[in-house]
């Protein structure tokens, strides 16, 4: 009888590391569905539940909460779902202000943060961490092809333009990281701010041959719709935050023609990422953003991590999101040794398909473009 | 610096404050009138935008919207005033701000349930883009030239209204004797009605207008509510007089912090410090006028009660 206890004891054993490859895993999902800034929430989430269910594992549970945009309130629900939802991995803030408040004090907790869109310069150098990945991107990699665009083409002379927080901040920087011009004037705007008058008056005396301006979601349209109405007609260059699909109809013909540039676009040709573009629309009915994609890769990122190891195994987990073995929407994915993505950056314009304003990509801004970061980080 | 330049940014705040003006205008008469203290004002201002872009997009003219946001922000607030509102003036500002807050609420997650979560689309019509050219050779944008000449003629028609009409009269008595004026047969209940409409219809015209040259999205009201609160409480509050001075001086002064201010820094400081300390002190400016308007004259320019 004693022998059978033990053999049934070896063999649950067994079943038991058997299973551990199919553990499941709790992800808590805290990003902005309710405000001004709900659009780009509500696409990560669309995007990364997509993928949940395309992948039909059962073992997934995600736990969605509304952060509002509000910092305190994203680190009430970080510490709501890391204590009594006891999830494994955090992701889904949108805004760098409030992944600064959330992502140190989650990592430091031993859980996994995956930024499917913040990316601080804070958390890429000095303040990395072994268990915080960006699948998006370091804020300042999209700014820098912006630069190295304006390079390309030409310009000069740029006026340029972001809102007074931590991102608008790494924006400028990284524009002026790659653009090799002079800079006719740099501006700071309030956070939400939607009239640009007087920033508009400044660039038409300014004498730049080009603007480059950061202004995310309901910003960019106001920003675009005046700009469009006072008569300057100088180059506008942009990152792709104030063109994505879910603003560009909202400011219609006065995007027209604007270059802009991202890390992804629905026109990349390869598998993974048509059959993403098409299961969106399919799904939600309309086309799918960059934030999107994003939400889509992190959550195909975790998937791939647990066919190769359990979360609670914290070094293997590390290891498999490492590899980022995955087949991502954007084509060739890796990540550096600061656990942000290395990744092509393209220039796109904005067209008109039929009565739809979406992007084309139009040329390639950086290859294999890491982050200036990186080197600061050990881990 | 040029002085086309600094012309071009005098009208920019003056384009801002009449706008300004429109939501204060309601907000300082519901205010000064009934007591009551109404956050969901700027819920107003964002019904009137999405009733315009809605109905601009549907029907093709930018001017049916216009008018769709007075009519729908009139009735929202005619609801508003009967369904809720109209309990809360016998109770503290304590109540009026919890219910109205609660207003903000229920209009917000209302707009985005009918509307749904991105932006939508309003332009301003083609005859009325562009820049026109002023003398000097100041390039300016026809539109928001006509925002002020707008601004302005609503501003001298509610003066008109409150000073010269015999409706303006029973607004005036009901701010300084609420039981005189019931007494003597006025019916209170349908003033204030009326007043709450005028306000909501102002607020949602002001909504659509900003909303052509900006965005039209859930929770545009708020930010412009604390501007307008800023601005009754500098002009005085009930005073519609006051609320167009202290629109204009919030809407001038802000405008030309945040232009003048970097310069200045600028003379002795690195460029990028003199961006960042010019820009965050341009923030607190309209609330360092305010303290100080509030220092010299507590009631504000115009308040009427000591």
């Amino acid at each position: 009888m004693k022998k059978l206890g033990a053999f049934l004891a070896g063999l649950s054993a067994l079943a038991l590391i058997g299973t551990a490859q199919a553990e499941p895993v709790k992800i808590g999902m805290i990003t902005t569905l309710s405000g001004g800034g709900a659009g780009l929430g509500i696409d990560v989430r669309d995007g990364f539940m997509l993928a949940v269910k395309n992948s039909g594992n059962s073992d997934i549970e995600v736990v969605v909460e509304d952060d509002q945009r509000k910092p305190d309130i994203a680190v009430q629900l970080a510490d709501k779902m890391i204590q009594s939802e006891k999830v494994d991995i955090l992701t889904g803030i949108i805004w760098s202000n409030l992944a600064m408040a959330v992502v140190p004090a989650t990592t430091a907790q031993g859980k996994f943060y995956l930024s499917p869109n913040a990316g601080p310069s804070a958390l890429a150098g000095k303040g990395c961490h072994k268990n915080y990945f960006n699948v998006a991107w370091q804020n300042d990699n999209l700014h820098e092809a912006a630069g190295a665009y304006a390079n390309d083409a030409g310009f000069e002379k740029s006026f340029i333009v972001a809102p007074n927080y931590p991102a608008g901040k790494d924006a400028l920087t990284g524009y002026k990281r790659f653009f090799k011009g002079t800079i006719a004037n740099e501006i700071y705007t309030q956070l939400g701010q939607k009239d640009y008058a007087a920033e508009i008056a400044q660039i038409r005396a300014s004498g730049a041959d080009s603007v480059f301006f950061f202004l995310p979601g309901g910003m960019g349209i106001s920003f675009m719709k005046q700009y469009a109405g006072s008569g300057v007609d100088i180059p506008l260059v942009g990152p792709a935050f104030s063109f994505d699909q879910g603003i560009l109809q909202a400011v219609g013909e006065a995007a027209l023609g604007v270059k802009n540039t991202s890390q992804w676009n629905k026109d990349i040709d390869n598998a993974a990422n048509k059959a993403f573009v098409a299961g969106f629309q399919a799904e939600y009915g309309r086309l799918p953003s960059l934030y999107a994609s994003q939400g889509y890769d992190t959550a195909n990122l975790i998937i791939s991590a647990m066919g190769k190891a359990s979360v609670s195994d914290a070094d293997a987990f590390r290891s498999a999101l490492e590899a980022a073995d995955f087949d991502s929407v954007r084509g060739d994915f890796k990540f550096g040794p600061n656990h942000h993505p290395v990744q092509d950056i393209y220039v796109r314009e904005v067209i008109k398909e039929g009565d739809v304003f979406t992007n084309k990509i139009i040329a390639k801004g950086l290859s294999n473009h890491s982050d200036a970061y990186a080197v600061d980080c050990s881990m | 610096m040029t002085f086309t330049l600094l012309i071009e940014q005098i009208l920019n705040g003056l384009q801002f404050g009449v706008m300004l003006f429109l939501m204060a205008s309601g907000l300082t008469l519901v205010f000064g009138v009934m007591g009551l203290i109404n956050l969901a004002h700027g819920s107003l201002y964002m019904v009137g935008a999405f009733a315009c872009a809605a109905v601009a997009t549907a029907t093709g003219s930018y001017w049916l919207g216009l008018a769709a946001s007075l009519v729908f922000a009139a009735l929202a607030g005619v609801l508003v005033e009967l369904a809720i509102i109209r309990k809360l003036y016998t109770r503290g500002h304590l109540d009026q701000v919890l219910a109205t807050f609660a207003l903000i609420l229920v209009f917000s997650e209302g707009t985005r349930w009918l509307f749904g979560s991105f932006p939508l689309y309003l332009n301003v019509p083609e005859i009325l883009s562009g820049a026109v050219v002023l003398p000097g050779g100041i390039q300016y944008s026809l539109f928001r030239l006509l925002i002020i000449a707008v601004g302005f003629a609503i501003a001298g028609g509610l003066l008109a209204l409150i000073h010269k009409t015999r409706i303006g009269i029973q607004i005036r008595a009901g701010e300084s004797d609420r039981e005189m004026i019931s007494a003597l047969g006025v019916d209170i209940n349908k003033l204030y009605t009326i007043v709450f409409a005028l306000g909501a219809a102002l607020a949602g015209f002001a909504g659509a207008l900003v909303g052509s040259i900006q965005s039209v999205q859930v929770g545009m009201g708020e930010p412009v509510l604390i501007l307008a609160f800023v601005v009754i409480v500098i002009g005085g509050i009930g005073s519609i007089k006051g609320a167009l001075v202290g629109s204009i001086l919030v809407g001038v002064v802000d405008t030309l912090g945040r232009f003048l201010l970097p310069i200045l820094f600028g003379a002795f400081m690195d460029p990028s410090s003199a961006t960042a300390v010019g820009s965050a002190l341009a923030s607190m400016l309209i609330y360092m006028v305010m303290a100080g308007v509030l220092f010299f004259r507590p009631t504000g320019l115009f308040g009427l009660n000591a």
